[in-house]
């Protein structure tokens, strides 16, 4: 069970390089990496492309080898049968064999996790119909879109029910709904107590459902803690769109495609009360109010950015 | 809460299981069963345009047909099913599975073996048919047969080594190269007396013994002649074989357990 104070997944010190062209030079791709993550939260590995979390989750499914640092989920070594047996995986972009059907794929994996033949027909439907692919069951895995083999791959990740599912950017390729669906699903995994870590580089998805998230870049981590402690919720400014008349002398931008409309940027809630008053008095009508909050994507740029201005520091000294 | 008891023999079987369905869902493997049969067809007719006993020319089409397009099939169809597990990244969830990766080896080679044999079974059918119906009895070649499903057992073994090691097209030249080796490594014997003695005999003698000696899995022309094979010798040679299959199993389990996959 995913309970205790034991971590789900607890990372100390962890190191990668590669060997470059013809094994000439080693590049890091992971730099003292650690974190630990709990029983029952959502975490986001986030980071532009290249930052090192696909190296970061390989290494924790043992598909890689660090070399130097510790893994381990609930207490034990990942490289451990017992430790995969506990945990379910998505790859980025997966491929699956387009000689199966979806029934045929997943019921290769419930055999691979031990589960009877007598559970497995009815796991296989009820999972198919919980990723939205029920009545595609005898579908051959060649004609799948990728949206399609994206749910049949989180299927695969959570047909035996592991205590703690890795997702390797579990929306990419996704239509605005799908992502809406995996988000739910993975909020689904949080209410049964699963533990999910996944890695994005769309802030929004990771920013609408995670407990904590850490953002990597170079292979280092810049941050790590609470999505509430790291980004404010405080509002920076207003935004205010105004339709008709502008108060004498107040500076506005125009929203794209609308020409009868302001947009006017107030830096606190006085100037926007004084603003209003002066629209009303004017003949104006305020058409929104939009307060603006710091958003992971602020955070996102403000450590990204901090660290290339830093490295240009260093390359030109 | 789910029951799950994964184990080793569960693992081993439902990864063989897939690699049987992989393969006889691949069309190179008809293709070849098609041609072979063929060949085993025709035979008929090649026997009418040589001189010599017809029965003999069959025997030995037939046979060399089941060996050569068995060699072909293990070697296509056995060097490409690590590779695409690797390339198409179908390996990352499976390994992320409680399995250890020396039963994914170990599961392909058996789903693909069971391939072999299901071939090898097909084309001695249609052999032996052909010899039934003309009133021969076919089976004297069944040790023959038996040997060459050990042969490539031997076969598979290799191609799954080094499609642990490299791409397919140098795991299949490599394959194929351990199988000429493997067929003329009695000539080594010969060679080792015509060079000097120091480290160029000790060279034939060190290739002697690690390459497999396939020559003593050919029973192709005793049977085809009519020699009677003993009992004894077809249980030591298959010993052999499947021993020495089972080592280059063991090596190509170590070869992948040692892989990175980047």
């Amino acid at each position: 069970m995913a309970s205790g104070n034991v971590p789900a997944l607890e990372i100390e010190g962890l190191h990668k390089a590669f060997s470059g062209h013809l094994g000439i030079g080693r590049h890091p791709a992971v730099v003292d990496v650690g974190m630990s993550i709990r029983p029952g939260e959502i975490f986001g590995l986030l980071g532009p492309n290249g930052a090192g979390k696909t190296t970061t989750i390989k290494m924790i499914l043992g598909l890689l080898r660090p070399d130097a640092g510790a893994i381990r989920v609930f207490g034990l070594p990942c490289a451990s049968r017992e430790a995969r047996a506990r945990l379910g995986y998505l790859p980025e972009n997966p491929y699956f064999y387009d000689h199966l059907t979806a029934r045929e794929f997943l019921d290769f994996y419930a055999r691979l996790q031990g589960i009877a033949r007598s559970f497995r027909r009815d796991l296989v439907d009820q999972t198919l119909e919980r990723v939205g692919l029920g009545g595609r069951g005898d579908a051959a895995l060649r004609t799948f879109s990728k949206g399609m083999t994206q749910r049949l791959g989180l299927a695969q990740a959570i047909q035996h029910e592991p205590d703690l599912v890795i997702l390797d950017e579990p929306m990419s390729g996704l239509d605005p709904l799908g992502r809406r669906e995996v988000r739910d699903l993975i909020l689904g995994l949080r209410e049964a107590g699963k533990t999910v870590f996944f890695s994005s580089h769309i802030l929004q998805d990771a920013e609408m459902i995670c407990d904590r998230i850490a953002i990597l870049k170079s292979g280092s981590l810049l941050s790590a803690g609470r999505l509430d402690e790291l980004v404010s919720n405080q509002v920076r400014w207003f935004e205010v769109t105004i339709r008709g008349t502008l108060p004498a002398g107040v500076d506005a931008g125009r929203p794209a495609g609308r020409e009868d409309e302001h947009l006017v940027r107030v830096p606190d809630i006085e100037a926007l009360r004084a603003l209003l008053d002066r629209v009303r008095e004017g003949g104006g009508q305020v058409v929104s109010v939009w307060p603006r909050r710091d958003t992971l994507e602020d955070l996102f740029m403000q450590r990204i950015g901090a660290e290339k201005a830093a490295h240009r520091e260093s390359s030109r000294a | 809460m789910l029951e799950r008891h994964p184990s080793a023999a569960a693992a081993i079987v439902a990864i063989g299981l897939n690699t049987f369905r992989e393969a006889i869902r691949d069309r190179v493997l008809y293709l070849l069963l098609v041609f072979a049969l063929i060949i085993i067809g025709v035979s008929r007719l090649l026997s009418l345009l040589t001189v010599g006993d017809e029965e003999k020319i069959i025997k030995d089409v037939g046979l060399s047909a089941i060996s050569l397009f068995g060699v072909l099939t293990a070697v296509f169809v056995g060097v490409s099913l690590v590779f695409k597990e690797i390339e198409r990244r179908t390996v990352y969830t499976l390994l992320a599975q409680p399995v250890h990766r020396s039963h994914f080896v170990f599961g392909k080679f058996l789903g693909l073996f069971a391939v072999l044999l299901l071939n090898v079974g097909l084309m001695s059918a249609a052999l032996f048919a052909l010899l039934f119906f003309r009133g021969a009895a076919p089976w004297p070649l069944l040790p023959a047969v038996l040997l060459i499903a050990v042969e490539l057992a031997i076969v598979t073994a290799f191609a799954l080594l080094f499609s642990s090691l490299t791409n397919p097209v140098l795991s299949s030249v490599w394959t194929f190269a351990v199988y000429v080796a493997g067929h003329l490594s009695w000539s080594l014997l010969t060679l080792r007396e015509k060079v000097p003695e120091g480290f160029a005999r000790w060279v034939c003698d060190a290739l002697y013994w690690v390459l497999p000696n396939l020559k003593r899995l050919d029973l192709k022309a005793q049977v085809v002649h009519g020699a009677e094979m003993p009992d004894a010798y077809v249980a030591l040679a298959a010993t052999y074989g499947l021993g020495y299959a089972a080592v280059i199993v063991a090596l190509a389990c170590w070869a992948f357990s040692r892989k990175e996959f980047l």
